[in-house]
């Protein structure tokens, strides 16, 4: 269990960052895995003061706040119109409506977990992190970023016109994913991503051009092969390496098909 | 220690508090023992809670960070509570017992945000709230037998 000294809601991003510095300090997002950890915490900085809890919408992008909850994503009406409901489907299942009205987007993020819904489907899309000190960063650099004491503030989605889909397997609902994936094709390009390998998620764009003529059954299961042909999947006790290797053809094939409007 | 104000079931409340002390332990030195510790790793919604209307986890949540907001467990909510209980109990869902105060709690969430759901609407919004006794379909037919008698039809009662 978690022992924190000292519990601060900061009044500004520069007094959470300040007080960030310190190594035994930690930024609360929705604790859920913070809570389980059993360390001590000399000052815990929440940002719940911040107004970084909204989602906001203009005709160029969507800036969500580091405090909005996986619950507002799932409903929010913006997003998961430019998505084509991709948004709510990702975080759907991540254990429970009390569990998605708590787990924010920036302590998300911020862990780069590799299990995590959220990032693989961001990466989908274009996304860019705001960093208190380091300023914008293309959300594929962030996830690649070692840990620092930097704020992650916002996140931005650019709203390049495009198709989006994403496909996960759980061992039964509301479980960590076996594997996960999402798909786009932005402005000509298609991408895949695939999550949960067990590790981070990783970006796989259609360099070869096998989606080039368009999404059709025979092209989105040879696309599904190249891409497991280069994802390094691993076991764990969720499921081994093979099987992961076998999903990604599976979720790349029906996520593809999914975004081309050949959904199974 | 800091002091902390928050509405608890409709009622102003300040206290002092560890800077680490859950949700969940205020509550219940606070008389609450409606809210029960189940798994303490957020996924079994035994210590569900409305925080501003929202249900939250109160085993993963500071006291804390509850200042300034209102708190309901279901010693406030027991007359909202009332309209459908029965009907889980004659579905033989209660069984031991344990899980139902956080089921109920998030199920007057459900019928608050959505007051005619379907049964899969129903399945997803409680697939946070574990019970190891009833395997889920009894508190489905329940809640199911509580939709329908609003609506005048058969009340399973």
């Amino acid at each position: 269990m978690i022992q924190i000294q000292t519990y601060v809601q900061a009044q500004t991003l520069e007094e959470a960052w300040q007080l960030n510095q310190k190594r035994s300090a930690r930024i609360l997002g929705g604790m859920l895995w913070l809570k389980m950890e059993s360390l001590p915490v000399s000052t815990a900085i929440d940002l719940c003061r911040l107004g970084l809890d909204a989602i906001e919408e203009t005709e160029e992008q969507f800036t969500l706040g580091a405090m909005v909850t996986l619950r507002q994503i799932e409903q929010h009406a913006g997003l998961n119109a430019y998505t084509q409901g991709a948004a709510a489907r990702a975080v759907q299942d991540i254990v429970g409506v009390q569990f998605r009205n708590m787990a924010t987007l920036g302590g998300s993020l911020w862990s780069r977990f590799g299990f995590s819904d959220l990032l693989t489907w961001m990466l989908s899309m274009d996304t860019w992190v705001q960093l208190y000190r380091g300023g914008l960063v293309p959300l594929e650099q962030f996830a690649a970023m070692p840990y620092d004491r930097d704020l992650l503030v916002r996140v931005i989605v650019y709203k390049r016109p495009g198709r989006f889909a994403y496909q996960a397997m759980r061992n039964q609902r509301t479980d960590i994913p076996v594997l996960n994936c999402a798909f786009s094709q932005m402005e000509g390009v298609c991408r895949a991503v695939v999550g949960a390998r067990p590790g981070k998620a990783i970006v796989l764009r259609d360099e070869a051009g096998l989606l080039a003529g368009g999404i059709t059954p025979e092209r989105a299961r040879a696309f599904a092969q190249w891409a497991a042909e280069r994802t390094p999947t691993g076991s764990n006790s969720r499921g081994s390496a093979a099987y992961r290797t076998h999903l990604v053809k599976v979720l790349v094939r029906r996520a593809a098909e999914e975004a081309g409007g050949n959904a199974l | 220690m800091m002091e902390l104000k928050l509405t608890l079931n409709g009622k102003p409340l300040a206290a002092s508090v560890e800077p680490d002390c859950l949700l969940i332990d205020f509550l219940r030195a606070h008389g609450c023992l409606s809210v029960k510790r189940g798994c303490e790793t957020s996924g079994c919604g035994l210590c569900t809670v409305l925080v501003d209307g929202r249900p939250v986890l109160s085993c993963s949540m500071l006291a804390a960070r509850a200042a300034g907001h209102s708190v309901q467990t279901l010693e406030g909510l027991q007359d909202e509570a009332a309209g459908f209980v029965r009907f889980i109990a004659s579905q033989g869902a209660d069984q031991c017992g344990f899980c139902n105060p956080g089921f109920v709690m998030n199920t007057i969430a459900l019928l608050r945000e959505n007051p005619d759901p379907t049964d899969d609407e129903i399945r997803a919004y409680l697939a946070g709230n574990l019970c190891r006794c009833s395997g889920y379909d009894g508190q489905l037919r329940g809640i199911r037998a509580y939709l329908d008698s609003r609506k005048g039809g058969p009340a399973h009662d």
